[in-house]
């Protein structure tokens, strides 16, 4: 079924009675042509593209819970491709394009809200990080604009500039082609698409082993759901990466972390943009629905808890009621956590691993919802042909061996 | 908030007086110049990031200053116990019946 505005007005006629199921739930079969271990956007997204652009239909989906349930439904889903590193603006920016024309080329409708993402500066430090990624990413094309204080509160009218503040706002860099998407519907609009292409999509269905043969080479993969025959497994398991990798026996120079956000009660649109401080760390946007999307900074300590604790969300509290004088009396509805897995250089590892047939798409960290849509896309190319695409090369498993990182934690200090 | 209890403080205080300092006995090699690219991308960077019983330093930065490890269950986030720099990593059989969670 395609959507469209007949659908959609027979659909109120019957009301809304009639829409049918948009992914088919189908039983596991004995065997596959390749297996995605994780059904968050990127592993969905992967399964989409891996039959719409490189033909492998015979694939499956294992997510152990529900689809979209992992991080991919817990963030703040804030777009942007204004990374300092070349092979970061890369990859962010063939994702952001994706993000342009996603809705049309899934016909579902992924609310991509290109309403400007504007990074504010309180540190002479930060200005000056500012100012050169604005360079940076002007000599890659990229759009990213330096404001004053002033400038930014035109943008951005709630936004407390008084020189009077702990941490003042100096001023601010904003891509206007950045904004915010639907969570749930990027994963549900991959889901149906792939599914329509063939692809098996298997909620409740955890992987709990991954078994090798004589050479060491992928031959299947245990679930709850008992044995799945397959030569290719592509892991997108995100804050449980590691734990997944050590069933093949393979270490991970990864850690993962609760990070947290909130929501407020739904009020009328009062937020024009997103707003992002690294400093005193608050992120915040507001919903199609109205709410009030708040992310907090992750905590000290790794976890798998899926809670964060309450001081740093308070901290985050804090910083909002400060450069936002007019939330302050806001309530605030619902709190949560995700387990981020992040690599010691703040970017994502896309590609092969030391055992054939097993690729690895994780290391997105806290920030990795923007990157959904190029970061599937590449990494189906990668598990199709079976060597990198060549904007997934440079985040191989072995830059940590070899030394090439690509640090955008001291490019940026960034979270999202 | 943890509650942490600094074993050389011998007090139980909040989590924000310390700082988390990863995993535990990762020793560095005594002659790095000998360890392959490998080897020593090991050391720097593979992690075991369990889900379950964890070992790992906390640097007591409010308080005596000192590192310790810690030994905490992943999931449940309960502390089960807390023991010096320099003292062997307890037994975790007689960690489990102090109650970790799940
Ligand atoms: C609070 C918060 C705020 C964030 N804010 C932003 C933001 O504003 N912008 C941004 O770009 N990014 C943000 N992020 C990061 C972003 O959410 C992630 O990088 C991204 O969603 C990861 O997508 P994924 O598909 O790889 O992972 P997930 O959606 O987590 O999917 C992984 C899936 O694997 C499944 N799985 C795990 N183990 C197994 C197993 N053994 N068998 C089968 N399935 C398994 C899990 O159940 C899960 O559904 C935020 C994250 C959090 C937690
Ligand atoms: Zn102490």
């Amino acid at each position: 079924m395609r959507f469209s505005a007949l659908t959609i007005l027979k659909q109120a006629l019957s009301g809304h009675s009639g829409w049918p199921e948009q992914w088919r739930s189908p039983e596991p079969k004995s065997a596959y042509d390749a297996v995605i271990v994780g059904g968050g956007g990127h592993g969905l997204g992967t399964a989409y593209y891996l039959a719409r652009e490189h033909g492998l239909r015979n694939i499956a989906v294992l997510e152990k819970g529900w689809i979209g349930g992992g991080n991919t439904g817990r963030n703040t889903t804030i777009i942007r491709s204004n990374y300092l590193w070349e092979e970061s603006e890369a990859i962010y920016e063939h994702s952001l394009k994706l993000w342009e024309t996603l809705s049309s080329e899934l016909n579902y409708n992924v609310m991509y809200s290109p309403r400007g993402v504007m990074m504010l500066a309180h540190t002479v430090h930060d200005v000056q990080v500012f100012k050169r990624h604005v360079h940076a990413n002007r000599l890659a094309g990229i759009d990213n604009e330096w404001l004053t204080a002033q400038e930014a509160k035109d943008f951005c009218p709630p936004l407390n500039i008084s020189p009077k503040l702990r941490y003042p706002v100096l001023g601010a860099a904003l891509q206007r082609r950045g904004g915010t998407a639907r969570h749930d519907a990027v994963a549900w609009g991959y889901a149906r698409g792939a599914s329509a292409l063939g692809v098996d999509i298997i909620q409740n269905c955890e992987v709990t082993g991954i078994r090798r043969d004589a050479t060491g080479a992928v031959e299947g993969v245990d679930t709850v759901r008992g044995f799945i025959r397959t030569k290719r497994v592509g892991v997108v398991a995100a804050g449980h990466t590691s734990v997944v990798m050590a069933m093949a026996g393979v270490r991970m120079p990864l850690e993962s972390y609760p990070l947290q956000a909130l929501v407020s009660e739904p009020v009328k649109p009062a937020f024009p943009c997103v707003v992002m401080s690294n400093t005193v760390h608050a992120y915040i946007s507001q919903s199609d629905k109205g709410e009030l999307v708040i992310g907090a900074g992750t905590d000290a300590y790794t976890s798998y808890s899926q809670t964060g604790g309450l001081h740093i969300t308070t901290h985050t509290v804090d910083a909002i009621c400060d450069l936002f004088p007019m939330f302050r009396r806001m309530r605030m509805m619902r709190n949560w956590g995700g387990i981020v897995d992040v690599t010691p250089d703040r970017s994502p590892i896309i590609g092969k691993t030391p055992v054939p047939g097993l690729f690895v798409n994780c290391g997105w960290g806290t920030g990795g919802f923007k990157a959904t849509t190029g970061s599937a896309h590449v990494f189906a190319a990668t598990i199709a042909k079976g060597e990198p695409h060549p904007i997934a090369a440079p985040f191989s498993l072995e830059r940590f061996t070899t030394g090439r990182l690509i640090d955008e934690a001291a490019a940026a200090a960034v979270a999202h | 908030m943890l509650l942490i209890k600094c074993p050389y403080c011998e007090m139980e205080r909040p989590e924000i007086e310390f700082r988390y300092a990863g995993e535990a006995h990762v020793a560095r090699p005594l002659d790095p110049s000998s360890q392959s690219d490998a080897e020593w991308a090991g050391y720097l960077y593979l992690r075991s990031n369990p889900k379950g019983l964890h070992f790992e330093r906390w640097h007591h930065v409010h308080g005596c200053a000192r590192f310790f490890n810690v030994a905490r269950d992943t999931i449940s986030d309960r502390i089960l116990t807390t023991y010096k720099a320099g003292e062997p990593k307890p037994d975790p059989a007689s960690l489990t019946a102090t109650g970790a969670a799940t």
